[in-house]
């Protein structure tokens, strides 16, 4: 059964390693819905998030694709571990003087800013799932929007240490299972 | 010591054990051409195309088990080098291509014969870099060879600029290699090979399917008692043709499209699949829903990816053959399969696909059986691909790992004659003969020059069929004869090779095919026959596209054929 599923993977920056990835994911033909790459704590390494479709066995396919690439040193499918997955939208959108407080009342049901205030529109910026950010264009849709951008997901597990936490004094690549999860998940080292 | 960057490549290469390097010049890669003389550790061949050096590498590589080398000029130099790249990454070859850059302060600027090859080669590298400050260079060196030896192997890209070639620094060599996110898994997971030693114990039905990955990691030993103490009939894929004894009494040939009918006939009744060391290619499973629809399959290789990526796995072992099959041999009990060995001899009977019909002409098979013959099995055999390539496989016995050298993944015409020149380079010693298609042999000929200036004792057979014989073949049997597109003129053989300085005859008569085998044999130095062979011949058996692999079709008439 197809689903969204939510990679995130620990990428060193080398120049071409966006490329590489990109180039892996239409190469095999994978459905991507989004990816988000930004800096991480550790200096030398970036956090990508990468929101592709598919069944199980297609999305493990990706993961292990994926972890090939040399530059990825950790890749982890977090979809099941109920992560809080959040993307933000920018929205500019036609407000007259008769729609303008009809939008700021959807603005504030949907904890939105408005960020900007023009004579005949309003730019406002929305963080949320995906589905809150699509309801919420849905909703402006009618007043018509001018510009949004979408950021994509970006994705954290809950709670203790996750797949990608980097543990310190412990070699990068040692601290996940970095084979075939099928393989039964007893380290073997 | 303060030393140049092209001093650094050639040091560092060196230290990786290359001897080899298959390489073609150009303006940017003049620093290096001035500098390798000054090793002469390293035997630079010139060829006459880059993509030959790519093939000569690739083969040398195949034959050798160490890292083959070919080296371009930026711009055309390098993107002729594509193909032989994409060979070699699929069919897991480790290979180090170097591609010379423009200077790095021209990079972007579209500058004469500038292309982005690292661009250009990403989705056919394990791995690639543009090397732009010359204190990277040593250790991109040394990162690139392990990369692609190391795991699953393939070929990796270094683009270096002119003036990284230039440039100097103090030099200190270190071996480190720093590489956090390159993970190869290397030993089996004890568990899984548990469960895969409990399947094999209690299966009724099972077949080893053997591939490419045996020769590779050498597992030889530990396949062959595998397969002894348990009893286990062996197939092999293409690419795995010769890493098990095909005269050992457990072989059962090999699978796939052009592959015994036996063997898809045990692959498809199989209560048990251990597939090691290969990937379900397509032309390996047929119809891949209808695939061995009554095994378990117990799915060892090195590359996780692999797995379950063609079809469904029931004990994954991510690993490194031999470590993995010691381990496995260790739990295996003896068995016997009497029954299940006597039902596949019987279906070897059934479809004694191997044998050669009389016939006036010169049958295709013929020849490669008499090269059998001539040699003792003993040679390496390069192929083209099409027709020729398949009877190569199917009509000689290979008992020697890597004597069979084939392009499988890519299937490139035009790796025959650069493919033979890396083998004999890399075994000097061994007969190697290169099975031409007419076809083929023409997209690459100009390698004969190579041949000769580097005096390469190598025999070559050339398969005139007048046609571009498998696509006829096609044409024939699926599009009804509507031959379009497939007819060759083709010039004379034999005054070609003669025009490049090598001695060569010309064959019509089956009488004359053994003497002419001899005779290149005793020839010191590149032989070339031509033989003019029976031009609508068929490669049988054949599993039509999607269907399923024991929907084969057989040589029509069998009554006809007797045996030879
Ligand atoms: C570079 C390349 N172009 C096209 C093909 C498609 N193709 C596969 S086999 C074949 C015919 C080969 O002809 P020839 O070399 O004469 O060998 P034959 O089949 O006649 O023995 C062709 C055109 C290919 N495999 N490689
Ligand atoms: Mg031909």
């Amino acid at each position: 059964m197809d689903r969204k599923h939510i990679l995130v993977a620990l990428v060193q920056d080398r120049p071409g390693v966006l490329n590489r990835i990109a180039s892996m994911l239409r190469r095999r033909n994978f459905n991507i819905e989004s990816i988000a790459v930004g800096h991480i704590e550790q200096p030398g390494l970036s956090r990508m998030t990468i929101v592709v479709e598919g069944d199980d066995a297609n999305i493990e396919q990706v993961r292990k694709q994926l972890d090939k690439v040399i530059e990825v040193i950790r890749i982890a499918d977090i979809t099941g571990e109920s992560p809080v997955a959040r993307e933000m939208a920018m929205i500019k959108v036609k407000a007259t003087p008769s729609t303008r407080s009809e939008i700021i009342q959807i603005v504030d049901i949907f904890r939105a800013n408005i960020v900007d205030v023009a004579p005949d529109s309003l730019i406002l910026v929305v963080t949320g799932t995906s589905d809150k950010v699509d309801t919420l264009i849905e909703l402006l849709r009618g007043f018509g929007i001018r510009e949004m951008s979408r950021t994509g997901t970006i994705a954290l597990p809950r709670g203790g240490p996750g797949p990608l936490t980097i543990e310190e004094n412990k070699p990068l690549r040692h601290v996940v299972e970095q084979a075939a999860p099928e393989e039964e998940n007893l380290p073997d080292w | 010591m303060i030393k140049t960057g092209a001093e650094i490549l050639c040091e560092c290469l060196i230290k990786e054990g290359v001897e080899v390097i298959f390489g073609f010049p150009g303006g940017v890669l003049l620093p290096l051409y001035d500098t390798i003389p000054r090793y002469p550790q390293l035997r630079h061949i010139l060829v006459r195309h880059e993509q030959g050096a790519a093939h000569a590498a690739d083969a040398y590589a195949r034959v050798t088990g160490k890292m083959g080398v070919c080296l371009a000029t930026s711009g055309p130099g390098a993107t002729n080098l594509v193909t032989g790249i994409a060979n070699a990454y699929l069919d897991s070859v480790p290979l180090l291509a170097i591609t010379g850059q423009v200077p790095t302060h021209f990079i972007g600027k579209d500058a004469f014969q500038e292309i982005d090859i690292t661009g250009i080669t990403v989705p056919i590298t394990k791995y690639n870099q543009l090397v732009l400050d010359i204190n990277d260079l040593a250790k991109a060196v040394r990162e690139a060879s392990y990369v692609a030896q190391v795991g699953r192997p393939g070929p990796v890209l270094l683009d270096i600029p002119r003036d990284v070639f230039q440039a100097r620094i103090e030099f200190n060599y270190s071996d480190k290699v720093d590489l956090p996110g390159f993970k190869p898994k290397l030993f089996g997971h004890p568990a899984q090979i548990k469960k895969a030693a409990d399947l094999v114990n209690s299966a009724e039905r099972p077949v080893i399917i053997a591939g490419h990955g045996i020769n590779i990691s050498k597992a030889f030993p530990e396949l062959k008692e595998l397969a002894e103490n348990a009893q286990i009939p062996v197939v092999t894929t293409f690419l795995g043709i010769g890493c098990f004894h095909e005269s050992h009494v457990l072989s059962y040939g090999w699978l796939g499209m052009h592959g015994m009918g036996y063997a898809n006939k045990a692959v498809h009744n199989a209560d048990l699949l251990l597939a090691v060391g290969m990937r379900f290619d397509d032309r390996a499973t047929g119809g891949v829903s209808t695939f061995a629809p009554h095994a378990r399959v117990v799915h060892i290789d090195v590359d996780a990816a692999e797995i379950g990526k063609n079809i469904a796995v029931d004990v994954p072992i991510v690993g490194d053959l031999r470590n993995v099959l010691q381990v496995l041999n260790k739990q295996i009990e003896r068995r016997e399969h009497i029954g299940w060995l006597s039902q596949l001899d019987e279906w070897r009977s059934q479809h004694p696909a191997m044998e050669i019909r009389h016939h006036e002409d010169i049958l295709p098979q013929y020849i490669i059986r008499q090269i059998h013959e001539a040699t003792r099995g003993d040679t390496i055999i390069v192929t083209g691909v099409g027709q020729a390539q398949m009877w190569a496989a199917q009509y000689f016995y290979y008992d020697r790992p890597n004597s069979f050298v084939s392009s499988g993944g890519l299937g490139t015409m035009g790796f025959e004659l650069p493919g033979a020149i890396g083998a004999k380079v890399g075994c000097p010693q061994e007969t190697v003969w290169c099975i031409a298609g007419d076809g083929g042999f023409q997209m690459t000929v100009q390698e004969l020059a190579t041949m000769v200036q580097e005096d390469l004792d190598i025999n070559i057979a050339v398969f005139n069929n007048g046609w571009l014989g498998m696509v006829r073949q096609w044409q024939e049997l699926i599009y009804n004869k509507r031959y379009f597109g497939t007819q060759l003129y083709n010039p004379d053989f034999v005054k070609i090779a003669e025009a490049y300085g090598i001695k060569g005859v010309k064959v019509s008569k089956k009488i004359d095919v053994r003497p002419a085998i001899h005779k290149a044999m005793e020839h010191k130095g590149p032989f070339l026959i031509e033989f003019i062979v029976e031009p609508e011949e068929n490669v049988y058996p054949f599993v039509p596209p999607g269907k399923t692999i024991v929907e084969f079709l057989e040589m029509p008439n069998p009554a006809a054929s007797v045996k030879k």
